[in-house]
């Protein structure tokens, strides 16, 4: 059976899931230590990503705009992106400087990659910096795609090509992919670790947006994420392994450059998944998959025994980026419950592999009309999802991004056997406080009394 | 299609319908704002690698996104809706349609081959189809106004063709600032919607013997946290009608009614001064500027009302309601007071805030050491030392490390300013308090000012401060 995807057929988007690619670069570029992503577009392009991240993360949010205005955008901004990264990178000190394009600058017909030699040329000072530029007009794609694109950016730009594959015998990379949480990468990182292998996250936004106090007042960029010392030794690496299928031409890109052998995984959801890539990771290892971990896995085995019984034959509807989507789908579908409505906001690789009827490319308005429609009783997606599930008088999980009505968000983990059992009891406890139908009393005609 | 429609709004429009420079030179150049008498302008050009704020787009959209039962459309890519719809703390007493996220969500078959004006025709469409708004209101955006998208002449179109008003909001992010966005969005409804409607007659049993009404307009309040309830009352007790706010918890029908007013009250924004100074020169309506913030700006602005309208029995019943509830609020802050008296506060917000929380906290006893003025006119500037005196500290930077560093030079107990820079200040250990459009408790009013002591000593008092500031036991040992 192959899943139909169908495409959007209406002129207007209303409740968008959809948020766009350069947010999405922005978030791979705040992965990286001591960067500042910048928007090459209007001041707002940049405001408004700023205030979904700081409302997601409640962190302040290092970005910046070439913030180009009726003169630059009639007259052409190349000197605004070369102004913008010298004043950048004199005044807040970044390592590197995340040069995404926006709708505007795109449809203007901005050269990014001319500007940058513009900048060569007339800032030497600063050749030791690095930017990394990347197309990413919000047009075109989604969050996911935009993501992907800024990760592929990174390793043509930063990975040098070499032929060192395994030098370094304990050390692997790890291509993390839109759909992780700092949480998620933490507890990536804790797995790989237990294999006694050194994980180069890449990008890694467990080590600058998991919430952490910090013994400075303020920084201008990022504070941890992947060191670029780091990102130069990914091709000395074992292995990499990739964690979402939308990473696919950004993986294609390192092992072109590098010849480090690849393992690729689309998600890391629900015991089958883990089961791989823990499997995986032993070979790479070549160590037995340590106690701790068989540990969990039983659990997870027992928690999908506790749970089957809240979600087993449960109607449920996800709004989802591609990857997060297969990965919910799998998931449920695992327990025995049936995804009765799917939408993702634009395409991505893993779309074709859903084993569904259709997936919709669409908005939140069409996963409100499909989960009435399909008789959902548990909805999953991002806080915008909150109105809707009120007016649909259905429980909700928050998951994806944004998350801005609830703490901590960014830091669940989805994945593993411990983030999936974590997962699953919360599915689980919210049908048991909302799912519970109840039958309605009757009273009998022949009853006398009270 | 493509050709019946291009004919359709052919017909009505000559010239491309995208603003043109003297159009925006014109709003900029606005004579009731204090910046023109100087040479530096709140308006100057934006630097590239170092600039924060919004954009125009953002800043009409803001000013009219609170219209509750009004169908807002974004006729652009994602980016503009996408990381923007449904983030206001602004509420609504009825509807809601003014909370679903609406956008035309151009691809790039869109913009490549000319068909975004087909899709806006047909959103409208489906917007009214669905909704059944009041009203239609198209936030033009960078991408369309770019390649030339006429959407002066779509709206037209389609108000003709669905019988519903459409009304075009040309702010495109790169015209320029927020400020400017808001302007844009005043000048929108002076154009297109003001005077379209007389108000209606007043509602069967509301009038009490002896009282007259007088109509008002509060223009730039936008009810967050639903603090425009804490004044209301007031207002309808001293029969005095709000026929609209521009725009918090507003219809469209109230916008269209403006015109009537007897006198229109400027609340704690500049940024809609056109549509006040435009409203007295077309209808001669007298307009103030004032805030509700702090019980004596509360009381300042109904004697304003009271004095504009120079009705005697209008001015003995505002003196007898300010003072029943000063005594009132009095009573309530005064354990408050106790509690917050002598505290030192940093305030970062823009323009009319600056002064208008200034005396709200200085109502309830704290001293506001420094604030914020790079969004103020020197008419504000001038209130500022007025309540402050000549020696305060102004603040034209904001960038985090100058906030921080008045922080600590000025011995504040706590930052006061939008949430954008929130979490800066937690990151440095400071308590803070949100001011701006997300917040989520409404401060205005004689009662909005328990809340807003209630939520400053939540946080200077609390506990949680010294035991961030503790070094670890370990680390104590070892030293």
């Amino acid at each position: 059976m192959s899943v139909t995807v169908l495409k959007r057929n209406k002129a207007l988007t209303v409740n968008p899931l959809k948020t766009s690619q350069p947010l999405g670069a922005t978030l791979a570029f705040l992965g990286l230590n001591k960067s500042m992503p910048l928007m090459h577009g209007s001041q707002g392009c940049t405001a408004f990503a700023k205030v979904m991240f700081v409302r997601h993360f409640r962190e302040p949010i290092p970005l910046q705009t070439t913030a180009m205005d009726q003169v630059s955008t009639v007259m052409g901004a190349d000197d605004s992106v070369v102004e913008a990264l010298a004043t950048i990178f004199g005044k807040n000190k970044p390592q590197v400087i995340g040069l995404m394009t926006t709708g505007l600058s795109e449809t203007q017909g901005a050269d990014i990659l001319r500007a940058v030699k513009m900048f060569r040329a007339a800032h030497p000072e600063f050749a030791d910096r690095h930017v990394v530029p990347v197309n990413t007009p919000d047009y075109t794609g989604g969050l996911e795609s935009g993501f992907a694109l800024a990760v592929q950016a990174m390793v043509e730009t930063l990975v040098p090509e070499s032929n060192r594959a395994g030098l370094r015998r304990r050390q692997v990379n790890v291509l993390a992919g839109a759909h992780l949480t700092p949480g998620d990468i933490e507890a990536l990182k804790e797995m790989i670790e237990a294999f006694e292998l050194r994980p180069v996250v890449l990008p890694d936004i467990a080590d600058s947006l998991d919430g952490h106090l910090t013994p400075n007042d303020f920084t201008p960029h990022t504070v941890g994420g992947t060191p670029l010392s780091d990102i130069e030794l990914m091709g000395e690496s074992a292995a990499t392994l990739v964690i979402g299928a939308a990473l696919g031409q950004a993986a294609d890109a390192l092992k072109a450059r590098t010849g480090v052998p690849d393992y690729r995984f689309d998600h890391l959801l629900g015991l089958d998944a883990v089961d791989g890539f823990v499997h995986t990771l032993s070979r790479i290892a070549e160590r037995p998959v340590p106690e701790r971990i068989v540990r969990q896995r039983a659990q997870l085995q027992d928690a999908l025994v506790d749970g089957h019984f809240m979600l087993g034959l449960r109607r449920v509807a996800v709004a989802a980026e591609p990857d997060q989507l297969l990965a919910l789908t799998e998931m449920l579908q695992g327990l025995g419950a049936e995804v009765v409505a799917a939408v993702a906001p634009s395409r991505g690789p893993a779309l074709e592999k859903l084993a569904l009827a259709e997936v919709k490319i669409g908005d939140l308005e069409d996963l409100e009309h499909m989960a009435q429609e399909g008789r959902a009783e548990l909805l999953l997606g991002n806080s915008h999802l909150g109105l809707a599930a009120h007016r649909l008088g259905l429980p909700l999980q928050r998951i994806g991004f944004p998350l801005y009505d609830m703490v901590g968000g960014y830091q669940r983990a989805a994945i593993g056997y411990r983030g999936t059992r974590a997962l699953l009891f919360d599915l689980a406890n919210l049908m048991l406080e909302h799912g519970h139908h109840e039958i309605e009393p009757y009273r009998s005609v022949y009853k006398v009394g009270d | 299609m493509a050709r019946r429609l291009l004919k359709e709004y052919q017909t009505f429009s000559p010239q491309g319908a995208a603003m043109q420079p003297k159009d925006i030179a014109a709003l900029l150049d606005e004579p009731a704002c204090a910046h023109n008498s100087k040479e530096k302008s709140g308006c100057a050009r934006p630097k590239p690698g170092s600039t924060a704020g919004g954009c125009a787009f953002d800043g009409a959209q803001i000013a009219l996104l609170p219209i509750a039962d009004v169908a807002h459309i974004v006729h652009g890519p994602i980016a503009c809706a996408g990381s923007s719809w449904d983030n206001r703390g602004t509420r609504s007493t009825g509807p809601t349609l003014y909370r679903i996220g609406m956008t035309t969500d151009l691809t790039e078959q869109d913009v490549i081959m000319g068909r975004s004006e087909k899709r806006l025709f047909h959103s409208i469409k489906q917007a009214i189809d669905s909704y059944s708004p009041a009203a239609v209101f198209i936030y033009n955006t960078c991408v369309p106004a770019l390649i030339g998208d006429d959407v002066d002449a779509i709206c037209k179109a389609a108000a003709e063709k669905w019988g519903v008003p459409v009304v075009p909001v040309d702010g495109a992010g790169f015209y320029g600032t927020k400020n400017l966005g808001n302007r844009i969005a005043g000048e929108a409804m002076v154009k297109h919607v003001i005077g379209t409607r007389e108000p209606d007659p007043l509602p069967q049993g509301s009038a009490r013997s002896g009282i007259k009404v007088h109509d008002i307009n509060l223009i730039g309040e936008y009810n967050i946290a639903g603090e425009l309830w804490h004044v209301l009352p007031l207002l309808d007790e001293l029969g005095l009608r709000v026929l609209c706010t521009l725009s918090g918890d507003a219809r469209f029908r109230e916008v269209q009614t403006m015109h009537r007013a007897e006198v229109n009250m400027m609340v704690c924004s500049k940024a809609m001064v056109n549509v006040a100074r435009k409203l007295e020169q077309k209808y001669g309506t007298p307009w103030f500027e004032g805030s509700f913030y702090g019980v004596r700006d509360v009381s300042h602005a109904l004697r304003d009302f009271a004095r504009l309208i120079n009705d005697p029995d209008l001015t003995t019943r505002t003196e007898q309601v300010i003072a029943r509830e000063e005594a009132k609020a009095d009573a309530l802050l005064q354990p408050w007071r106790e509690r917050l008296d002598g505290r030192r506060a940093l305030l970062y917000t823009g323009g009319v805030k600056s002064w208008s929380v200034i005396s709200a906290l200085q109502d309830l006893g704290l001293k506001v050491v420094a604030t914020g003025t790079n969004k103020s006119t020197e008419e504000d500037k001038a209130r500022i030392r007025e309540l402050m005196g000549p020696d305060v500290k102004m603040l034209d930077e904001g960038s985090p490390r100058a906030l921080l560093d008045t922080v600590r030079d000025y011995r504040a107990d706590i930052l006061i300013a939008g949430g954008r820079n929130m979490y800066t200040a937690l990151k440095a250990r400071i308590p803070f308090l949100d001011i701006n459009q997300e917040r989520e408790f409404g401060y205005a009013g004689y009662a909005g000012m328990a809340e807003l002591a209630r939520q400053l000593a939540l946080t200077i008092e609390n506990p949680i401060w010294p035991a961030l500031r503790k070094p670890a036991p370990w680390e104590e040992a070892a030293s």
